[in-house]
């Protein structure tokens, strides 16, 4: 593309017709010229400097955010309020680049009732404090909104307070190396038993302080695992935490009888170690999305206020204000929060967003319009029936089958494998225990807590960490986000696969035309464009729209033929369009391609070629997968299409058109019940029950700020093809780990030599078990990142 | 008394200042954004120098 035809503000490409030279910049629209010149006027320019073309069209908001005038909601929303300071977080979907943070960060030079922003760019929000004498909140969103940064207001926000953050991950991290760093340098001198005077001398200072070190490691930074170990046990399922937690209290008692008795230093070196690794598996794992939100509801869809008509006065009230009989105003682009019947002669409402059937729908005075639907057109006014939560779409929501069900009763490989692990650690210590117990007592009881201390599968628990993290990272760069490792395996056990079609698998921009041939010149262009005019064809109509505006031309004759293209004549210049065999075009007709083709005089020039809606790699994708997977595809749209997909994709495919969003679920249901492990890829919340209900549920999203339904993961459109490589992956992860627990028992078997022989010096802990947790952590590390190389996700 | 007890002593005490130091940015919030920071450091005073750059370099790259 060339540079000189993007925006300066937005880096769209500019059409023709539009181009603005302001300040010797190109700009795409009289949107990003206002910006620029807000930008430029206040010495902000340095805000084009960070990146190029980092803006975004401001759109027309006006009267959008009257709400804010209202004290109810503006007291809402505000984070601390006393006096004249006042405190608010925005979130902010089109923060993406430093020149954002920037010019979001150097707001008071726009504003001079602003004090300080702060943006925290994960989380995409920016904090304001203001002076809310000074200005009010609805002239600094109006403000933002301006320069192209508006905030993104829901009700989500209108019930949510301070968020706290829970914290005590890292703080037990921190407890735990602090205890492990310390505990190793004073373990240091007693490693080499030398009998010199000065370790004789401070053995007992040495010992007791490294006790006193590993208390608050075994109390605190390890209470998880008992935490979780004792629900385990209560509910019945051997999980990998018991042993875990049974060496680390077996080696804390046995390292404390060894100092109070004067046998050694114990363990307690290792024990700080084992849980501060582990600690870290755990935080390696987790790799949050802080702008994401796989927990969603209506809420974050819901506007927080509507504009309600009192006695013929218009007025902001929040939404869970309404009540039944209340007159309400739809504005063009607003959602409706509540059942009601329609007052206004007509209204276009699009219930995409609930149905997922593209087709805007009209109704008209006395009809009855429910929660959710997008007014498209001019203001409407309707009266309430039901309140907010009576309304037919939040009590779909409340509907228990819409919930993610949290408590999914997955057995992860980790537990699978503890399940015989735990039993055969057991056997074994007592095995060596009733053994020795006819030599020793003393040598009996060491061996027994030897094998359970050396066995403590810290490598085994360290494995799933360090692989799903790392997987989780590389399907992160390639724009594929995942709620929680959990999801890689049940991705991994999926067999069969249920794609949404609108949104889904075709695309939701509008499509484009693009030209290919030989290069028009003005009066052909000009030409084409006329012959176009007197067509009534969808396609001419939309070739027309997009062409360049022309002169026009006074037309000799023209003749449409059904099918096949038109003719027209100018001053003796003939113009055919249509099919290639129309214009007697030596090209084959491309499948699943829609073109016009242009002759002009019987000389063949070229096509505009009308992207296709339906997604790019969709015929390649479903082929490769439907060699492993059982494909269906479920639509709320009719079943006008059916021709084409049933050509277009394999045979195997089942298509089920005409479905509603509780008969998606049903669906889901019944496959499941016939045993299968369903993957649904769905987009609208007309898709949220069935991604539910399915074993993983990934929503697509055109663009991964804006916001999707409750979810598995999130992908973005543009990875679309990549949906087999994903689950490959997954696949090749759990065999990663499996053949890293084969490493780890095999570290298991040489400690327990060592153990049931009485031999187990706490020296050789020391070295056994960091030297195992170096060798898992890079084996799988390094295993999963040559598997996501191989499929080219690296 | 030797003096190894107060050596010992005294740096434990110095991993316990450092520990605290942590547990305190910790609670600050200085471990929320990682990203954001990184960034903010870069940004000069470009505010106070803007108006020269203008006349200097009104063409700037696009």
């Amino acid at each position: 593309m060339d540079t000189s035809q993007s925006c300066f503000h937005c880096g769209l490409e500019i059409k023709k017709s539009d181009l603005i030279v302001f300040d010797s910049k190109n700009f795409c629209c009289k949107g990003c010229q206002t910006v620029y010149e807000i930008f430029s006027t206040n010495d902000l320019g340095c805000y084009y400097d960070f990146e190029n073309s980092p803006g975004a069209t401001p759109l027309d908001i006006a009267g959008k955010y009257d709400f804010l005038d209202n004290e109810k909601i503006l007291e809402k929303l505000l984070e601390f309020h006393e006096d004249n300071i006042a405190v608010v977080s925005l979130t902010i979907p089109h923060i993406h680049c430093s020149s954002c943070i920037w010019i979001l960060e150097n707001l008071q030079r726009l504003e001079s009732g602003i004090s300080t922003s702060m943006v925290n760019f994960n989380e995409k929000t920016v904090r304001i404090t203001y002076n809310s004498d000074a200005v009010e909140l609805k002239k600094i969103v109006n403000l933002l909104s301006a320069i192209g940064y508006e905030p993104y207001i829901s009700l989500e926000n209108y019930e949510t307070g301070v968020k706290t953050e829970d914290r005590s991950l890292t703080y037990k991290l921190g407890v735990a190396f602090f205890c492990f760093g310390n505990i190793m340098l004073l373990s240091f001198p007693e490693y080499f038993e030398a009998n010199e005077f000065w370790i004789d001398q401070y053995k007992g200072f040495f010992r007791w302080l490294i006790f006193a070190l590993a208390l608050p490691t075994f109390f605190y930074s390890a209470s998880g695992y008992y935490i979780s170990a004792y629900k385990s046990i209560r509910s019945g399922m051997l999980n990998i935490d018991i042993p875990i937690a049974l060496g680390i209290i077996v080696m804390f008692v046995r390292s404390t009888v060894d100092i109070i008795m004067g046998h050694g230093q114990g363990f307690f070196d290792s024990l700080s170690g084992l849980i501060f690794f582990m600690l870290l598996g755990k935080m390696f794992q987790i790799k949050t999305y802080n702008f994401l939100s796989f927990e969603r509801d209506f809420k974050s869809y819901f506007p927080i206020a509507v504009t309600k008509l009192a006695d013929g006065i218009e007025e902001s009230v929040p939404i869970y204000d309404i009540v039944k009989g209340d007159r309400l105003l739809i504005r063009n682009q607003e959602l409706i929060p509540v059942d009601g019947i329609l007052l206004s002669s007509e209204a276009t409402l699009d219930y995409s967003f609930v149905t997922g059937e593209a087709n805007a729908i009209v109704k008209n005075s006395g009809d009855k319009v429910f929660a959710g639907g997008k007014q498209i057109g001019q203001l409407i006014e309707m009266q309430v029936l039901e309140s907010v939560s009576q309304s037919y779409l939040t009590q779909l929501w409340s509907n228990d089958v819409f919930q993610k069900k949290v408590n999914q009763h997955f057995k992860t490989i980790t537990d699978q494998i503890s399940h015989y692990f735990t039993p055969i650690l057991l056997l074994i210590a007592f095995a060596g225990f009733g053994y020795w117990i006819f030599f020793d007592v003393n040598t009996a009881f060491n061996v027994f807590t030897a094998v359970l201390i050396v066995a403590c599968p810290c490598a085994l628990a360290l494995t799933a960490p360090f692989t799903f993290g790392n997987i989780l990272r590389i399907l992160g760069k390639k724009k594929i986000y995942l709620k929680n490792a959990l999801v890689i395996e049940q991705l991994a056990k999926v067999d069969t696969l249920v794609f949404d079609k609108t949104g889904t698998i075709t695309t939701t921009e509008k499509s484009t035309v693009h030209y290919h041939g030989i290069p028009l010149s003005e009066t052909q262009e000009c030409l084409v464009k006329n012959s176009l005019r007197a067509s009534n064809h969808p396609l001419s109509r939309m070739l027309y729209a997009e062409m360049p505006d022309v002169d026009f031309l006074k037309m000799d004759s023209f003749e449409e033929f059904v099918g096949k293209g038109i003719e027209a004549h100018f001053e003796g210049n003939k113009i055919t369009l249509g099919s290639p065999s129309f214009v007697h075009a030596n090209q084959p007709q491309v499948l699943a391609e829609t073109s016009i083709h242009i002759a002009i005089n019987g000389l063949y020039l070229g096509k505009f070629v009308f992207k296709n809606a339906y997604r790019e790699g969709l015929s390649q994708l479903f082929k490769s997968l439907s060699q492993k997977y059982e494909l269906h595809i479920l639509s709320g749209d009719n079943d006008g299409e059916r021709a084409f997909l049933e050509e277009f994709l394999p045979v195997d495919t089942n298509l089920v058109f005409n479905q509603k969003p509780e008969q998606k679920l049903s669906y889901i249901n019944d496959l499941q019940e016939k045993g299968k492990n369903v993957m649904m890829v769905g987009d609208g919340l007309n898709d949220a029950g069935a991604l539910a209900q399915s074993n993983v549920g990934i929503s697509i999203s055109e663009n991964v700020n804006v916001f999707s339904p409750a979810c598995d993961a999130i992908l973005d459109a543009s990875e679309f093809q990549n949906i087999s490589s994903f689950l490959q992956l997954s696949k090749k992860a759990i065999r990663t780990i499996k053949m890293s627990f084969t490493l780890s028992l095999l570290y298991n078997i040489v400690g327990l030599g060592f153990a049931i022989t009485g031999n187990l010096l706490p020296l050789v802990a020391a070295i056994i078990m960091p030297l195992s947790t170096v060798t898992i952590v890079s084996f799988v590390t390094i295993m999963s990142t040559i598997y996501a190389k191989k499929l080219h996700l690296k | 008394m030797s003096v190894i007890y107060l050596l010992i002593s005294v740096s434990i005490v110095v991993a316990i200042f450092f520990f605290i130091a942590f547990i305190m940015a910790v609670r600050k919030g200085q471990y929320d954004d990682d990203y954001t920071p990184s960034v903010r450091m870069l940004f000069d005073d470009e505010l106070k120098t803007k108006p020269k750059q203008i006349k200097t370099t009104p063409e700037k790259q696009v």
